[in-house]
């Protein structure tokens, strides 16, 4: 397992935000956290990048307890529900940001931007400002900045909510293919259960605070282990969908 | 671009607060019946020439009624340079404090929580809603011979009260909240994220202070930082009462005014606000390239 989470629990002002969060998602996967609204996917994605203490219980990440770990020691890229790029950087200062702050030399953030931006098909955007992006390129941004340090576990805070739906299924293609392509471990919270179904290898659900079910796609479409998973997942929808893979 | 999506670019660049709060400046709509215009703007206009413009020519006429060399005489006694000095001195000394003072407590109180949050921003208004003249007292009776640290400043041979000191702690008291106030929905329409972002990248709090929330909040500091130096300069009342008026000392420009004007030295009472008012208009022209520049 790449990243581990033991008996995770945490509170905000008396309110349980996270109870007992155990799973663990293993190398190279991409695993999906899905959810109702406020059942706690954000808390649990902030605690992992060390935005956030767990109250109690542990975080492992290849294999060692990081809990007293700064965030930016993790080795952790982000990518924020709002995508949270810097306004008034320009594409490229944004991607190059990270590397800057590291210290790396010019020449070396040079190039890295330049291969970012091709990844990305943003090549001749660089000069822009994010309001001068779409959300569709906002987002692409977004996921490029937090790659460009080379971190070992990509977290992602519903990185297809603010777009709309056409060009979300393009993006959710897209983004499967580039995490596969760069080969790294990546957590996405989402509510929509189609994007989780179709892009993960593994579905963690969440529902007030507690993991419900663990399991690839087919397994908790097949066999829903609580009430609540079975009540929250259509299963009649994912037949068809599994039909058309 | 479609119309459309730049239709989405423009209301999401008003989305935050700087942007908004100028929105409500532009009037969204024409009313359709031009007599209450009309109306509106004849009252505006009336109320501005009774208030404003009237008492500025007043000033202008009064103050050069005896004559160009009256005003030069006037305008460069001693008295007035030094109360000019000592202005300048106390307006800079409350820029200074209150600017550091601002960044400070906006940063605290738009990007942190805890208990007692409402309270602190509740206190930092006070000089908003206390009169200038019981700040004064209350400094006298805080630092002054029968104070509360009275004996204390006696013995180590410092004095506060009527002289320079006093009058700048008063100034920089009346003028705290400007600054802070101009910074903080700014600093809070901003949110936390990009920081977060930052730091988890391995921004140090300096370099995330620099490269993410100064570029957002210059403008807002700017104009703080313009109303904090308007309002130090005029200040009359806290600075009256702490000052004890000693000519050539402890007067600020207000307070020589005031001297010049009681000994029936009308026009160079008149001639020495005249600066005030130079001074003014200078920071009124300031704070519109400012404004202007913010969009
Ligand atoms: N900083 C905070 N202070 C107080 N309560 C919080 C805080 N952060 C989260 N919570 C609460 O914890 C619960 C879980 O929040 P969280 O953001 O993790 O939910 P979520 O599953 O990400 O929801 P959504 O899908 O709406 O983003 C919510 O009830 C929320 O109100
Ligand atoms: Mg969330």
């Amino acid at each position: 397992m790449y990243v581990e989470m033991k008996h995770i629990t945490k509170t905000f002002d008396g309110f349980q935000a996270s109870r007992d969060v155990n799973f663990g998602v293993e190398k190279g996967h991409l695993a999906a956290l899905l959810g109702p609204s406020g059942s706690g996917k954000t808390t649990i994605l902030r605690m992992i990048a060390g935005l956030d203490r767990p109250d109690s219980g542990d975080i492992l990440i290849n294999g060692a307890r990081v809990n007293d770990l700064p965030g930016s020691k993790r080795g952790i890229g982000f990518v924020f529900q709002n995508y949270a790029l810097f306004r008034y950087m320009t594409v490229a200062d944004n991607i190059a940001f990270g590397l800057e702050v590291q210290k790396k030399s010019k020449g070396e953030i040079k190039s890295r931007v330049e291969e970012l931006l091709e990844l990305i098909s943003m090549k001749d955007l660089g000069k822009r400002y994010p309001h001068q992006l779409s959300g569709g390129q906002r987002q692409r941004v977004a996921f490029a900045r937090a790659l460009a340090p080379n971190p070992q576990l990509l977290l992602l805070d519903e990185p297809f909510a603010a777009i709309d739906a056409k060009v979300r299924r393009e993006l959710r293609t897209w983004l499967r293919e580039m995490i596969e392509r760069v080969g790294v471990t990546s957590i996405f919270v989402t509510h929509d259960q189609e994007e989780a179904m179709e892009v993960a290898d593994m579905v963690i659900i969440t529902n007030q605070g507690r993991v419900e079910q663990i399991g690839s796609p087919e397994e908790i479409c097949l066999h829903p282990q609580t009430d609540f998973v079975k009540d929250f997942i259509d299963a009649e929808r994912f037949e068809a969908l599994m039909a058309i893979h | 671009m479609s119309e459309k999506t730049k239709k989405a670019y423009e209301t999401e660049e008003t989305a935050d607060g700087l942007h908004s709060i100028q929105k409500v400046i532009e009037p969204p709509h024409e009313s359709s019946r031009p007599i209450i215009k009309y109306l509106l703007i004849g009252v505006c206009v009336l109320f501005l020439a009774v208030m404003l413009v009237i008492p500025l020519i007043v000033v202008a006429v009064n103050a050069f009624s005896d004559g160009w060399a009256a005003y030069q005489k006037a305008v460069m006694d001693e008295y007035t340079l030094k109360a000019l000095w000592l202005t300048l001195l106390a307006t800079v000394s409350a820029v200074v404090v209150n600017t550091i003072f601002g960044i400070f407590a906006a940063y605290l109180l738009s990007k942190f929580y805890f208990k007692g949050r409402q309270v602190l921003a509740t206190l930092i208004d006070i000089p908003f809603s206390i009169s200038p003249v019981i700040a004064g007292l209350v400094f006298i009776l805080t630092f002054g011979n029968i104070g509360w640290m009275g004996d204390f400043l006696k013995a180590h041979d410092i004095k506060i009260v009527f002289a320079v000191p006093g009058v700048i702690l008063a100034t920089i008291f009346v003028t705290f909240p400007f600054v802070f106030r101009e910074l903080f929905p700014v600093m809070n329409a901003q949110g936390k994220d990009e920081e977060e972002a930052a730091a988890l990248m391995g921004a140090n709090g300096f370099t995330i202070f620099r490269r993410i929330t100064f570029p957002h909040i210059k403008w807002a500091l700017l104009y703080g930082v313009i109303l904090c130096t308007a309002r130090a300069m005029g200040e009359f009342g806290a600075v009256s009462v702490i000052s004890g008026h000693l000519r050539g000392k402890t007067n600020t420009l207000p307070l020589h005014v005031e001297i010049l004007y009681n000994e029936f030295n009308t026009t160079a009472a008149f001639a020495v606000s005249s600066l005030l008012v130079i001074l003014a208009v200078l920071i009124l022209i300031a704070r519109n390239i400012v404004e202007w520049k913010k969009k």
